[in-house]
């Protein structure tokens, strides 16, 4: 019996899904609905995990919602949740179109010691305190980087042609959104990982989730006890022609011994749609177990391995991580500038340590950020926090009235932040340098920065002849950097914001009563 | 320009062709009865209930929306747009205003009528929370985008100063006249801002005229042939503190007023007066007085004063 209609139901999910995530990270006219926002950030493992636990956000139980379906399914996120995953087999696909022979895989042997090293790595810099092993492999923010970095610069290339087009006609409805490039340096990493994962998938279908991806390798770990199961059917149907490992992006089919590697299969069912002798079967293992006696003792170390890693993953973890605050508060401090004691981090984020130890830098909120103000940094955070985003003054400011950054975050790095509350939320101070103004200088007027300034906290000043300067009063900035990006001097600004390495409480701006004037022109 | 009158006349040329014969006649017969420009007021000062009679019963004592805008023509209504806060505040352009503008200027017979700024602020917000962008669509106009630089052509000033080059929003240089519909508040900067100030959301590169003496560039850019045909100063709600931001509805007094004119030099001077201020203490206002921009001295101006 051929059964295809799973791969049919895989191949539909996940396109939509696909389609879905590139839209999110695409989305530049801010249109995409906020609740499927959540639903698509809640089922990615490594975001909701460190939300679960280092956050402490009892309700990003993503990551175990997937634990359990592996368990019961095998690594059905790899094929149907995880956006890298669907990417690499659109990758693939094109693969094939190029030459036929990438997209007959067979049976090739696990790089075993490869991903347990790797994920060993991972999880052992993760217990230190650090994340950016996680960030540079986690799939689903490399995954968001490939979107952030290449893709929405070509959406925007495209739309600005088309606005070109219409505006000749007087249709605004689509509007030209300037692209703008991110420092060259943080592009090395998306490159890389760009590269890496555009060849393997490419060439060998789902290589880089059998031997990189530490996702893909801890839920291979679960998958191999997994209820339901790839097999081949026990009455013997199998006539050993070897398609379902031609057809296997996962090259995990031994078909000649009739065994098939649980634990880099991706649930993706091309091999059931391969085999038109019924051969194979997806169901439950137990059927199997008389035949597999020799494999389960195979597998038994690994799976030893998987439940003390689990339980250590599961356990104290939280308060493990708290105490490796130091380790990121060094790699910072090697980095900073001169003029800057610490750079800036979102409204939610809490402060600095906070910050770098929970962001992927996934960079959702790079490119959903309505005024560009968060950019991925350079150095900034030390260079283990490379292209995790910060407050840059220079492309953009903070909007008073703008919590996006907050709402979106999957891993808990930006914390939501009632708008109330992120108005007295002080992320930075500014800090005049009244050498480097033009009302100083060149004795005329100005006044950019306090313009800008929604507390007012920099305000206007009388200097002389009708001239006013700029002053500030600090309690009530809360650091959204308006002064900042609107200052004209150059090379150096007038005014800047440092930031808070923890972020601070602003006093509300006071507000007094205006007298109230007479009825009569004054003219 | 010529781009889009090519289109539009090789798409339609043989409507166009019949539709200019009816109207161009009739428009020759308008423009001898209404010349423009000319009115019998500097300014024409309304009190009233609400921004949009005020300016119904204003334009009817500066001859009408006829006298600025004829048939067929395109329009720019250039309000203030730049933050995003809501209407009450006053920090933008009283959107009821802005709207009634734009249904004045479709009564006249405009072709078609376009509404932006150079916002400070994220413009999508600005457009949103201002109110105006529902506005204008409500009355009919488009609202267009500015937040792109490729929207904006290089221009030179003639005889500027310090300001002698900018790069200026197509939809201006593109239009057949422009009406200017700032809103009155005080300025940290520039002590205010009115009729003159507004420009500086016409151009890109604002930040050149912070640098090379805010005042000066100011005067400057109205030195460019292409001036508005009218000034609509919006001071229903008048911001008297914290401008041209504000921090709360407690900055902004309701003034109830609204000042029209021809001559955007003496709007602004009227402006500064219900500011509280001296117009020769606007530094801007005497130095366009001074290059012959406009008038100044309110004494020797005629004023209607309209109280409804």
């Amino acid at each position: 019996m051929r059964s295809s209609a799973l791969k049919h139901i895989r191949i539909i999910f996940s396109s939509i899904l696909l389609v879905a995530f590139v839209f999110m990270f695409v989305d530049f006219r801010d249109v995409f609905p906020a609740k499927l926002h959540r639903w698509l950030l809640y089922i990615q493992f490594i975001p909701s995990f460190l939300k679960y636990t280092i956050a402490g956000v009892a309700t990003a139980t993503g990551f175990l919602v997937i634990i359990i379906i592996t368990i019961l399914t095998g690594r059905t996120y790899c094929s149907f949740l995880c956006p890298l995953g669907s990417l690499q087999d659109v990758i693939s696909r094109v693969g094939g179109w190029f030459k036929r022979r990438y997209r007959k895989y067979g049976y090739k042997k696990p790089y075993t010691i490869t991903r347990y090293f790797i994920l060993a790595l991972t999880v052992g810099i993760m217990l230190m305190g650090g994340t950016y092993v996680l960030s540079i492999l986690d799939p689903y923010s490399t995954f968001g980087r490939f979107m952030t970095f290449f893709i929405k610069p070509v959406a925007l290339f495209l739309n600005n042609l088309i606005a070109n087009i219409l505006s000749n006609f007087d249709i605004y409805a689509v509007y030209k959104v300037d692209v703008k490039f991110y420092e060259l340096a943080v592009y090395t990493v998306p490159v890389v990982f760009l590269l890496l994962v555009g060849v393997l998938s490419f060439r060998y279908g789902r290589l880089y989730c059998n031997s990189i991806c530490p996702v893909g390798t801890f839920l291979g770990l679960l998958s191999k006890i997994s209820f339901l199961r790839m097999k081949f059917d026990e009455k013997g149907s199998c006539t050993r022609c070897g398609r379902c490992a031609v057809s296997c992006k996962s090259s995990c089919i031994d078909f000649l011994n009739k065994h098939i590697d649980t634990s880099r299969c991706v649930n993706c069912f091309n091999c059931l749609d391969s085999c038109s002798e019924g051969g194979l079967k997806y169901a439950p293992f137990f059927n199997l177990r008389t035949a597999k006696v020799k494999e389960e003792v195979k597998t038994d170390s690994s799976r030893r391995q998987f439940v003390a890693g689990a339980a250590v993953l599961m356990a104290g973890l939280p308060s493990l991580l708290r105490g490796q605050d130091q380790v990121v508060r060094s790699a910072r401090a090697s980095t900073v500038k001169e003029d800057r004691l610490y750079p800036v981090t979102p409204p939610g984020s809490v402060g600095i340590e906070n910050f770098t130890s929970r962001c992927t830098a996934c960079s959702l909120c790079i490119t959903i950020c309505p005024t560009k103000v968060l950019q991925p940094s350079i150095t900034e955070y030390g260079i283990t926090g490379m292209m995790q985003p910060r407050m840059d003054f220079k492309t953009g400011f903070c909007n008073y009235e703008c919590t996006k950054c907050s709402e979106i975050c999957p891993t808990g790095a930006i914390m939501p932040l009632m708008l109330e509350a992120k108005k007295q939320t002080q992320i930075g101070k500014a800090v005049f340098i009244r050498e480097n103004c033009y009302v100083f200088t060149e004795h005329t007027a100005c006044g950019a920065c306090s313009e800008h300034c929604p507390t007012k906290a920099v305000h206007m000043i009388p200097f002389d002849d009708f001239l006013t300067i700029p002053e500030v009063n600090d309690t009530i900035c809360i650091g959204c950097g308006a002064c900042e990006y609107a200052c004209p001097a150059s090379p150096f600004k007038a005014i800047f914001v440092d930031g808070n390495s923890i972020h601070e409480a602003a006093l509300k701006p006071e507000v007094k009563k205006l007298e109230t004037g007479n009825d009569d022109f004054p003219f | 320009m010529k781009r889009r009158n090519f289109l539009k006349s090789s798409m339609g040329a043989g409507i166009a062709a019949a539709a200019a014969a009816s109207i161009g006649s009739y428009g020759k017969v308008f423009g001898a009865e209404a010349p423009k420009m000319a009115s019998d007021y500097d300014i024409v000062a309304v009190k009233g209930p609400d921004p949009a009679s005020m300016f119904d019963i204003g334009i009817q004592a500066m001859g009408g929306m006829g006298k600025f805008v004829s048939k067929g023509q395109r329009v720019v209504v250039k309000p203030n747009i730049g933050w995003d806060v809501v209407p009450d505040r006053a920090a933008n352009t009283n959107p009821e205003l802005v709207k009634r503008i734009v249904e004045h200027c479709f009564k006249a017979g405009a072709g078609e009528v376009l509404v932006f700024d150079h916002t400070c602020d994220n413009w999508i917000k600005c457009y949103k929370n201002s109110g105006i962008e529902q506005a204008v669509k409500d009355a009919g106009g488009k609202i267009v985008p500015a937040d792109s630089e490729s929207y904006y052509k290089p221009v030179t000033i003639p005889n500027g100063k310090r300001l002698t080059s900018a790069k200026v929003h197509e939809a201006i240089l593109d239009c057949d006249v422009f009406i200017n519909v700032p809103v009155l508040k005080v300025h940290g900067g520039a002590i205010m801002t009115g009729a003159l100030k507004n420009m500086m959301g016409v151009v890109w590169d604002r930040g050149f005229w912070h640098k090379n003496d805010l005042n000066q560039c100011i005067a400057d850019y109205a030195l460019y042939p292409k001036k508005p045909v009218l000034n609509v100063l919006d001071a229903y709600n008048v911001m008297l503190r914290n401008g041209p931001r504000g921090v709360s509805v407690e900055d902004v007094q309701n003034m109830q007023s609204q000042l029209l004119s021809t001559d955007w030099v003496a709007v602004d001077a009227a402006g500064a007066k219900m500011l509280s201020l001296e117009p020769k203490n606007v530094k801007y206002i005497p130095i366009a007085a001074g290059m012959g921009l406009g008038k100044m001295d309110l004494e020797k101006m005629n004023i209607h004063r309209i109280k409804i």
